[in-house]
């Protein structure tokens, strides 16, 4: 006996017109920021790196200084499970600027979107919070994060994944959080996301030989609620800021995925065709 | 040709035997270490790089090794070929140990796998946008699935020759068994049609991480494929060995068939393969990338070779080896690349895999080998002597 091509390849075709569905759904809508929402904005042209907001932040989420064996104290070359917001420093031939890392509270995340139970969530100013309690250390926001801002505890037997949940503990106090308090040249300032948009365009517009015209976060990768501005002639990938378009990161993923599993339609009916199938094979007994 | 599954019998630890014992133990004392200090310590992964060969390895690639029962099944019970029965329950053997190491890496890799029963147990919390979930889910589901496939096997033995209650258990069991095979068949088809897309969906999500070459909106589609030509493969691969090494008559005439399903599934993987690079205006990337470029054709190549390979000889056992090898060396490159090789976080990330991480996944591969050999040894699941029988 020989293969059955055509039969095969029916079989073959259902299955692969089932998962192409994704494929060909339209896009989800885009995610815009809550009512809400708060956020951060930073400006380049103001920081002087006096890293004041990294100390502050230490002692604000009571992270512990970090002590390496042979460097320097507390001198981290980028975020890690110690340390939620480092300042950088560009130095590229005479013309350098600082740049602020920490989580940017993405208007749609990614690591949102991927976290398999909700231990990473945006809560109503959409802050992006985490919750150990749920969370299984699979690493997938690490994965799923095109700023690379989630980190793990590497070398604890019960890790976590650390990242800025931008002081929400002060939020809810009617503060703010801490490297905006501290900051003396108001480098990082908090506040309502929709007016730091404006301020930040407004600044653009007031002191164009100051500012690159081009603000990061209105709406790439679908939008940051952590703004920057960048001085003129530096672009934000110069201050290592990912080159995104204004997609939103999951746009794609949920997509697809929301196309093949809508409404759970597929599997039920892979199963109910698969399971006619083979009654059929059974009744009619298989060839020998 | 006999066609009644039997077990093999002998010793259960011989002297190659207790070697592999020997590395799972090794692996297994790594695996302590990395339970007391932490991930870090033990592994080469680091922020950049959360996952390694223990995800990339173990639980992507080895799935997908573990497809044979999967494969098989597609043929006897959706296709019909009965003819192929004689190499169901040995796929299923391999499938649910496959699958049950890569559920054991998972428990290994996770940071805080206490929290894993929580995925199970609250539906509630359930974030259905994630790729990982599904597969996380899906892959649960089917360990259960692939290891009530086989309990059949353990009925049978069961049956004669143990202590009266259980051999009254497996009586009354049987019949019972028989009904509910079928419904559970089904689950054990839609499972793997289900997670092995979803692997390909968990890294959509990359985005500008993962290089063009391998990210791609077709990422579910073509690891559904793959998994299913190195379904057959694998099938391939694990007769013609385990006919050699316990001198059994080779099923050449068997694998050949199985040899023509996957030229069908792989040359259609190839096409869309290509139909994809060209449609996302990226074939050039993928010719001028470096060392990318060099994984890229090393996977493409295998693949082509064992497609020709097969194409032109089925007939002998020893070709068929060898195509099913480059398939399956090809259609694990594939998944390796998309979750590390092409994955590039950014500057100054870099990541290989540590000694005492290797020796864990060693371990883990001997820990299957040495179940394997014990399985057929002592369950009737290779065929032996007279008539067909079912799974």
């Amino acid at each position: 006996m020989t293969l059955d091509r055509r039969s095969f390849l029916k079989t073959i075709g259902t299955t692969a017109a089932l998962t192409a569905v994704g494929t060909t759904a339209s896009a989800r809508e885009q995610v815009k920021a809550p009512a809400d929402a708060v956020g951060m904005l930073y400006d380049s042209t103001l920081c002087v790196g006096c890293r004041a907001c990294m100390s502050a932040c230490r002692t604000a989420n009571g992270l512990e200084p970090l002590k390496e064996e042979g460097g320097i104290y507390d001198a981290p070359i980028d975020t890690n499970s110690h340390t939620k917001t480092i300042i950088k420093l560009l130095d590229d031939n005479g013309s350098n600027a600082w740049i602020k890392n920490q989580c940017m509270h993405c208007v749609d995340p990614a690591c949102v979107s991927v976290c398999m139970i909700g231990a990473l969530k945006k809560d109503t100013h959409g802050i992006v919070t985490y919750d150990k309690d749920r969370c299984v250390g699979c690493r997938y926001c690490q994965v799923a994060c095109p700023f690379n801002v989630p980190k793990f505890e590497w070398d604890s037997a019960t890790p976590l994944i650390v990242k800025c949940e931008m002081c929400n503990h002060l939020v809810a106090d009617g503060k703010q959080p801490a490297c905006c308090d501290i900051c003396p040249r108001k480098a990082v300032i908090f506040g309502d996301y929709n007016e730091l948009l404006a301020e930040a365009n407004r600044r653009i517009e007031s002191e164009p030989d100051r500012y690159n015209p081009e603000l990061f976060g209105d709406a790439e990768g679908g939008g940051t609620q952590v703004l920057y501005l960048a001085p003129k002639n530096i672009s934000h990938q110069d201050l290592g800021l990912p080159d995104l378009d204004d997609r939103s990161i999951p746009e794609l993923s949920e997509t697809i995925q929301h196309g093949i599993y809508k409404g759970f339609v597929a599997p039920v009916a892979l199963y109910a065709a698969l399971g006619a199938v083979m009654i059929r094979n059974r009744r009619q007994g298989g060839e020998r | 040709m006999n066609e009644i599954a039997q077990a093999v019998g002998g010793k259960i630890l011989g002297s190659k035997t207790s070697k592999l014992l020997w590395l799972a133990l090794i692996g297994f004392t790594f695996m302590a270490w990395r339970f007391v200090f932490g991930i870090g310590p033990v592994t080469g992964l680091n922020d950049g790089y959360p996952w390694g060969i223990w995800i990339a390895w173990d639980v992507v690639v080895g799935t997908a090794l573990a497809c044979g029962g999967y494969a098989v099944a597609i043929l006897c019970y959706i296709m019909n070929k009965g003819k192929y029965h004689p190499l169901v329950r040995s796929a299923i053997v391999t499938s649910a140990l496959g699958y049950s190491m890569a559920g054991l890496s998972i428990v290994v890799d996770v940071g805080r796998y206490w929290n894993l029963w929580k995925v199970v147990v609250f539906p509630g919390k359930w974030n259905f946008n994630s790729a990982l979930l599904e597969v996380a889910l899906c892959v649960m589901a089917y360990v259960i699935v692939l290891w009530i496939e086989l309990s059949p096997a353990f009925l049978e033995k069961w049956k004669v020759g143990s202590p009266s209650a259980l051999q009254k258990f497996a009586a009354k069991a049987s019949p019972v068994m028989d009904k509910l095979l079928l419904p559970i068949i089904v689950l054990g088809l839609v499972l793997p049609t289900m997670h092995q897309s979803s692997l390909g969906s968990v890294m959509i999500v990359a985005m500008q991480k993962l290089s063009p070459i391998w990210h791609s909106p077709l990422l579910p589609l073509l690891f559904l494929i793959s998994c299913i030509g190195m379904g057959f493969a694998i099938v391939v691969f694990e007769s013609t060995l385990s006919c050699t090494l316990l001198k059994r008559p080779q099923e050449t005439h068997l694998l050949a068939g199985l040899g023509k399903a996957a030229i069908a599934i792989m040359t259609i993987w190839l096409a869309l393969r290509f139909a994809d690079l060209i449609w996302r205006d990226q074939l050039a990337t993928a010719f001028n990338s470096g060392w990318l470029t060099f994984f890229w054709l090393l996977e493409i190549v295998t693949i082509i070779l064992g497609i020709l390979l097969l194409l032109k000889d089925r007939t002998n056992p020893a070709t068929l080896l060898r195509a099913a090898m480059l398939l399956l060396f090809g259609g694990a490159l594939y998944r390796f690349n998309t979750y590390l090789i092409g994955f590039n976080p950014g500057e100054g990330w870099h990541y290989f895999p540590s000694v005492p991480e290797f020796f864990i996944t060693v371990g883990i591969v001997s820990l299957e080998i040495l179940l394997y050999i014990i399985i057929i040894r002592r369950l009737p699941i290779l065929v032996g002597v007279h008539k067909h029988r079912r799974l």
